[in-house]
């Protein structure tokens, strides 16, 4: 271990290492960190995009019709007809909905969470010198990028983006009038590829290149995390991929795989062979997006997982109920997706059986939060930022998944389906729960990325500011929703089902809950700019931060923190420049051991030496 | 920098590292395949009663390509076995016999595919079908109305004897040369009134002079659910020959030059190469029974 990050290993790098140039160094790369980082610093970007999509649709909300100010007039100028005026059409809002989920789950979240630190952190964690495939790794990015410009581009075809909401369903997909969807559904497999290839070199990397010593009852918590995502990747995203091209054959070679007989688009019969099951559709989709869910929230907890051990400077509690928890999860999560079509009348013995499976997958989602927070207890926290974020993702997760159980239930699901209170909920479940996750990895492992430390002034006024943003984005969804506002109506249900317009009508929308929209607007603007201090850290950062003074800053027991800072090509190299694998000999989390010099002994300190 | 583990296998798994990247991907794979063919039950099952066409396809020609891919698993196989053995030239041939056996499979496919999308059913105002191969067809002067097609086929009033021609496969029809004119076609506005339930997707080039799109279908995907799923059942599997055509014909071609410098590393990529034949053709041996036989 180097006491300090300057020149010694600097130095040997460059006997010992080609320098790979600009190209393979920096946009080819086959390393694993290179790779996390790319990954992190584009799906960053589509997290704004997303951001920024929705901030646009709560402006059309709460002021519908109303010209959206600043932006409105390139808007008009780049998008044509649909945003004539630099007002947004329905058509409009319809594809930024779509695309708000679209890059957000598939081109933000998922690559962030997954990709990127799972790229950065997993082979370091394992003690490994690479990912097993670097090239497959490189070509997953390359994917992962092009189905990105695939999306991106959709937005300025003719007719415009995809329009049919995150889900694609057919027929409506199919006979919206814009090859939008066409787009969309290139795209998607472009980002399928990516990811099954990514899950692949995870699997084979966490399978054969652990360091001598790391048994599997010896990973950290977020490799095995990352374990289980790459398995529901690898296996549940498949399915959509043949829905994606069945619907791709049904809108450019004119099957009529998810069109149903008869089916009459705008007042006429259309001219299709029918036969087809727009239930198909859903049960593919839906078989992919359910362990989609765990897709973005497992990793999660791995971070927080890893990030509380740190900063309570204790074990975690209950290593192997974690565990055992994850893959549990893992598997039940092949067997809940029809929770999501209670109203399609699918039967009420197959809804009763799959609300049987949702119950039952809520208790390992129990046990791991229950550990997590039996960890804080008796642990002398250090509330730096990483540890806020990773402390107020437990409530706010909780928030999320307690109000996901009337929704498992496909009585009160009658009620709430298709509501803002489906949005709030699953929104708390990846806003101010994986989202909040994703800022404490960044601020937890950027010295480890750059050498220097974030600013914790900034990251705690970015924290306090995003957890009230947040809340108050979020919250008022859950009143409205369960007041019956319909979600996906581009005026927030004031022109149709007010009270205003309707008055005097049983259950017509309340002035208050027309209001509620132009407060969530205002909300989510707020929460615009309490984003603004971390943009303001991060970069500056970069260059500007404060260095630090160890490998190892936060005093961690795993083995990231066991390379040079950076750690350069290779990982674990020792001051000659020579490859120098670690051996594991302990558990991951060593914190507090009575009896040893420091209250930290890293996985492969051989014996603790006596004080 | 060495990876670990690619030549040699990991002492406690057993294995190297690209042999548990196959076999991640081809799990990966089932998965797709089984969406498809899940797909394929789900709309069989919910099919009309006598909507659901069987006795299409040639069965001896699927026949033959079965044989054909069984034997291609058999000499990749040897190719390996091959290598194992030290014998570089035996390995050349049975690894060119397997890319051979690909071509085989590929073009029987193609002729399979065109007689798909050359056979063509009309349905006549008199609520007929004509049920055959193109001879030809008459386009006014812009090529936008059609003025007649020809076929070489049958003609019957029962569509079930063009859905299930093996269940009718006793009754004699004449096979000749049908030239319909357009104006004697039936608009796809029109079916219902003829008596007839829309049986599958016209081609829409095809046009009366006002505009109306007549009821003509060939066999291509659009025809009906079943030319959908199998065409893209076999389509994809034909997609994943194709590039296992091009790997293993790399082995046998430019890639055959790692044999002299790595012989390890080079027998280990064959025999990865050949799991993933295997699973190709383990896909068609689901494929055959259930699009040609059931």
């Amino acid at each position: 271990m180097q006491p300090t990050k300057e020149a010694p290993h600097a130095h040997a790098d460059a006997h010992h290492h080609e320098d790979p140039g600009f190209w393979r160094g920096y946009v080819f790369s086959t390393d694993h960190k290179v790779i996390g980082i790319q990954y992190g610093v584009t799906a960053l970007f589509f997290l704004l995009f997303g951001f920024g999509l929705m901030l646009l649709m709560r402006w059309q909300i709460a002021k519908p019709g109303v010209p959206v100010p600043v932006l409105g007039p390139l808007m008009a100028k780049v998008l044509g007809d649909a945003a004539s005026g630099g007002s947004i059409s329905p058509d409009l809002y319809n594809a930024f909905g779509a695309m708000h989920g679209t890059i957000m789950v598939f081109l933000a979240i998922v690559p962030l969470v997954f990709a990127a630190f799972g790229n950065f952190v997993v082979p370091l964690q394992i003690g490994a010198v690479d990912m097993a495939f670097p090239r497959v790794n490189m070509a997953s990015y390359q994917f992962y990028v092009l189905g990105g410009v695939i999306m991106l581009v959709s937005f300025f075809i003719p007719g415009g983006a995809a329009q049919a909401g995150w889900t694609s369903y057919s027929p409506l997909a199919t006979v919206i009038p814009t090859d939008g969807q066409t787009f969309w559904l290139i795209g998607m497999v472009c980002l399928i590829n990516s990811s099954l290839l990514g899950a692949v070199n995870f699997i084979a990397t966490i399978i054969q290149l652990r360091a001598p010593g790391m048994t599997w009852m010896r990973l950290p918590f977020f490799v095995w995390s990352q374990f289980v995502t790459a398995f529901l990747l690898l296996l549940a995203f498949p399915p959509l991929e043949a829905a994606g091209v069945m619907q791709l054959m049904d809108k450019v070679a004119g099957t009529s795989f998810f069109l149903p007989t008869g089916l009459v688009v705008s007042a006429k019969v259309a001219e299709i062979s029918g036969g087809g099951s727009p239930l198909l559709w859903q049960h593919l989709f839906w078989f992919l997006g359910h362990p989609e869910v765990y897709v973005l929230i497992l990793p999660a907890f791995g971070i927080v997982g890893e990030i509380i051990a740190c900063n309570t400077r204790r074990p975690l509690w209950g290593y192997k109920s974690l565990v055992y928890s994850v893959l549990a999860i893992g598997f039940l999560s092949f067997i809940v997706w029809a929770h999501h079509m209670y109203l399609t009348g699918m039967g009420t013995k197959i809804s009763t059986f799959f609300q049987t499976t949702t119950m039952i997958i809520s208790i390992p989602s129990v046990i791991i939060l229950t550990c997590l927070f039996l960890s804080l207890w008796g642990g002398s926290i250090r509330f730096n930022t990483p540890m806020l974020f990773s402390l107020a993702f437990l409530p706010m997760f909780g928030i999320g998944g307690l109000t996901g159980l009337p929704l498992g239930f496909n009585y009160p699901d009658i009620y709430l389906h298709d509501s803002y209170y489906v949005i709030a909920h699953f929104h708390y479940v990846v806003a101010p729960g994986t989202i909040f996750a994703l800022f404490a990895a960044i601020y937890f492992w950027f010295p480890k990325m750059t050498g220097r430390h974030m600013n914790e002034t900034l990251g705690k006024v970015h924290f306090w500011l995003s957890l009230i943003g947040m809340n108050l984005v979020f919250q008022p969804m859950f009143v409205q929703g369960m007041s019956g506002m319909s979600r996906r109506m581009s005026d927030g249900g004031a022109a149709a089902y007010s009270l205003a317009t309707n008055p005097g009508a049983e259950g017509a929308l309340s002035g208050t809950m027309i209001w509620l929209n132009t407060f969530i607007a205002h909300s989510a603007f707020f929460l615009l700019l309490a984003q603004v201090p971390f943009i303001i850290n991060f970069f500056w950062s970069l260059n500007s931060g404060r260095k630090v003074t160890s490998d190892n800053p936060w005093g961690a027991t795993t083995l990231e923190w066991q390379t040079p800072t950076p750690p350069p090509h290779g990982n674990f190299v020792d001051a000659h420049g020579h490859i120098n694998a670690p051996t594991a000999v302990r558990g991951p989390y060593e914190y507090s051991v009575p009896g040893h010099p420091a209250d930290f002994t890293p996985q492969n300190q051989p014996e603790p030496v006596k004080a | 920098m060495d990876i670990p583990y690619t030549v040699k296998p990991r002492e406690d798994t057993g294995l190297f590292n690209a042999k548990v990247g196959i076999w991640l991907f081809l799990a990966s794979e089932v998965m797709l395949f089984g969406g498809l063919f899940s797909s394929y039950i789900l709309l069989r099952v919910g099919a009309e009663d006598g909507s659901w066409p069987h006795g299409w396809l040639n069965v001896p020609l699927g026949t033959a390509n079965t044989i054909v891919l069984i034997v291609s698993s058999v000499t990749v196989v040897m190719a390996w076995a091959s290598l194992k053995m030290n014998q570089f030239s035996k390995f050349k041939l049975y690894q060119g016999l397997t890319v051979l056996c690909a071509l085989i499979f590929l073009v029987i496919k193609t002729f399979e595919y065109n007689d798909k999308f050359t056979h063509y059913a009309v349905l006549q105002k008199d609520g007929s079908y004509v049920d055959g191969h193109l001879v030809t067809k008459k386009m006014n002067a812009a090529g936008t109305v059609l003025e007649s097609i020809t076929l070489h086929g049958m003609q019957t009033k029962d569509i079930n004897q063009i859905v299930d021609p093996h269940k009718h496969r006793k009754e004699k029809h004449e096979h000749k040369e049908f030239t319909i004119a357009g104006t004697n076609i039936v608009r796809f506005a029109d079916v219902a009134k003829v008596g007839q339930r829309i049986a599958f997707r016209p081609v829409p080039s095809m046009k009366d002079a006002a505009g109306n799109t007549l009821m003509i279908g060939n066999r291509a995907p659009r025809y009906n659910t079943y030319t959908a799923i199998y065409f893209t059942l076999t389509g994809l599997h034909a997609l994943h020959v194709l590039g296992g055509a091009i790997v293993i014909g790399f082995l046998w071609g430019p890639g055959a030059a790692m044999w002299r410098t790595e012989p390890e590393r080079f027998t280990n990529r064959v025999e990865v190469s050949g799991l993933f034949w295997h699973f190709v053709d383990l896909v068609w041996i689901f494929l055959f029974p259930v699009l040609y036989l059931l």
